[in-house]
């Protein structure tokens, strides 16, 4: 409970300190919305005109004070340039991150969970060096890459996927399901070979722990043996990497949807830098980043239940 | 030099150093020569096939390939060079100091670094873009931002060991400054964790490197970039997939040599971890 209230505390610290620091980023620095909207040419008055009507010429404070507060309401505040207030455009789209973000982990974890265990009970033999080549060829490819690579086999020669677009799960689930399985694969395998790893050194890790061959003194099987007393053991350390990994395919999910054209955050916020529309910017950064705080407290919360030894503490 | 048993005895070792030494190659060569000029557009040379007088064909527009290639990897080593001195700069000094003083110095530097990990690198260079515009510059700022925390953590447990040692005592008895304490005995023990860490951070560079190009907010057009060759074509991928092929393999074969290369240092400088990661 201690340890609950004080990850808590922490993760609110950092939130405040993450708003402040993408606000800082973004409105102290040079570039005036108004200009950008009006273009170099605008006259005197029609900027100061513009600049009251966003509240860009109130104090820097007061502005961060009122982005701030409206955030705690989900009130992202008013586009520069279209005019449409944020929050629903970011909670239209978070959607289909999340989407993605939950599928790539599901392949990750599909494949790393066996290839990982595999790797590590038979570490000796050639599948295991073999499985350890594949892991390390799949962390050298970036998720992007993976995807264009994806889009050729699966979509152009074979033709059996759409290389790219979206279809909304309300509307057709069967066209929803075909649209994100190549983005999901390309941001899974990539991490799942890194996961792979993981998985295989804590499985050797725990291979030779006294447990084990107490266990398997008592004439359990090697298997029964491993998923009894082995796994559970395993899974701490493994849980850490699957939190940073869920962390980094949030973000990574940014970098997939412009290979895909998936109408998720990343292209809402890649739209937006285009467009120099830096409020939206702001917000769907802020998102994100809280996105990847909360995860990893979440991870590490649950690897105090896990673990019973760092309960005490 | 190390004898050829020796070599094969370190597979990691040394497949990671001939890709990077065959990157680093191309970079350079690529500063006095080229094939062609890589920027060169020319609409009757339109996607020629590999092979004649372009080794590995033309794009869309006409230039050569292998040209864009060289010339990429000049970028991709540029940018990861700069990042990672500039994170190296910033981080072992921060994890040095932390490492040496303790108490709430150390345990502030290390909440800042704890907080820039959690904020990614990419977030980092997009908002960088959307400020500045895009540019090599502020994706070399942004890469070198976000990896600075990994030296100072490396550091800071590094110098940690350090500081217990006997002859650190020995030089605080011999009433040494804390300087040149650093400086002559912390900082020459701790150079090979920094050097396997530049090693991964360069490998993660890269990576990051070809991603912001990919989407427009690495180093513009019209200077050659991986990232960028895989967007142009992205497009062709229906009717010139090969296109595609170059660059990527370039990415990955700079990533896995650079991760090969600080495995195998890492067992190099400290056998007792060989074959356990």
């Amino acid at each position: 409970m201690r340890v609950f209230l004080r990850r808590t505390a922490s993760l609110l610290v950092s939130a405040v300190i993450a708003s402040f620091v993408v606000f800082a980023f973004l409105s102290v620095l040079p570039g005036d919305p108004a200009e950008v909207v009006l273009g170099t040419n605008a006259g005197t008055q029609e900027l100061a005109a513009l600049r009251h009507s966003f509240g860009t010429d109130r104090p820097l404070v007061v502005q961060y004070a009122d982005w701030a507060q409206g955030l705690l309401h989900g009130d992202f505040g008013v586009s520069y340039i279209s005019h449409d207030p944020i929050g629903p455009r970011i909670s239209d789209r978070l959607g289909v991150t999340c989407w993605l973000a939950l599928g790539g982990m599901a392949v990750a974890v599909l494949f790393a969970l066996p290839a990982g265990v595999l790797a590590a009970a038979g570490h000796r033999r050639p599948a295991g060096a073999l499985l350890s080549a594949v892991s390390q060829a799949g962390i050298a490819i970036p998720a992007f890459l993976a995807g264009i690579l994806l889009v050729y086999v699966f979509a152009v020669r074979a033709g059996a996927l759409p290389a790219g677009g979206y279809t909304p799960l309300a509307e057709d689930p069967a066209a929803w399901a075909r649209h994100l399985v190549l983005p999901c694969l390309s941001l899974g395998l990539v991490q799942g070979a890194v996961l792979t790893r993981y998985v295989r050194s804590a499985v050797l890790t725990v291979l030779h722990q006294d447990f084990l061959r107490t266990a398997r003194a008592k004439g359990r099987r090697q298997w029964p043996a491993l998923w009894r007393h082995g796994l559970p053991n395993a899974a701490v350390p493994v849980l850490t990497v699957l939190g940073l990994q869920l962390s980094a395919v949030l973000v990574g999910a940014v970098v997939v949807e412009r290979v895909f054209v998936v109408p998720g955050l990343g292209d809402l916020l890649l739209q937006s830098v285009a467009d120099r529309d830096l409020l939206v910017v702001q917000g769907v950064v802020i998102v994100l980043v809280v996105a990847v705080l909360v995860v990893n407290v979440v991870t590490d919360l649950l690897y105090h239940l896990l673990d019973p030894r760092l309960r005490s503490r | 030099m190390p004898s050829a048993h020796a070599l094969a005895r370190r597979p990691a070792l040394t497949a990671g150093g001939i890709l990077v030494t065959l990157v680093l190659a191309l970079a350079l060569l690529s500063l006095l020569w080229t094939p062609y000029d890589p920027t060169h557009v020319d609409a009757a040379q339109r996607l020629l096939p590999p092979g004649g007088g372009h080794v590995l064909g033309t794009d869309q527009f006409g230039r050569d390939v292998a040209s864009r290639l060289m010339t990429g990897a000049r970028t991709t080593v540029f940018v990861g060079v700069v990042a990672v001195g500039f994170a190296a700069v910033i981080g072992v000094p921060m994890g040095l100091a932390a490492g040496m003083s303790g108490g709430p110095l150390s345990a502030l530097l290390m909440r800042v670094s704890d907080f820039l990990l959690a904020f990614p690198a990419l977030l980092l260079a997009i908002m960088l873009a959307a400020v500045y515009g895009t540019s090599t510059l502020t994706a070399m700022v942004a890469i070198g931002i976000a990896s600075a925390p990994g030296f100072a953590r490396v550091a800071r447990a590094a110098t940690l060991r350090v500081m217990a040692a006997e002859y650190v005592d020995a030089a605080r008895l011999a009433r040494r400054t804390r300087a040149a304490i650093a400086l002559r005995h912390v900082l020459p023990n701790i150079r090979d964790v920094v050097i396997v860490q530049a090693s991964v951070a360069f490998a993660t560079a890269v990576l990051a490197e070809a991603a912001l190009s990919y989407l427009g907010l690495g180093t513009p057009p019209p200077t050659p970039s991986w990232g960028r060759m895989l967007l142009d074509s992205q497009e062709l991928l229906f009717s010139q997939p090969e296109l595609c092929l170059w660059p990527g393999l370039a990415v990955a074969a700079a990533v896995l040599g650079l991760n090969l290369l600080g495995d195998g240092l890492r067992d190099r400088f400290d056998p007792t971890l060989e074959g356990v990661r």
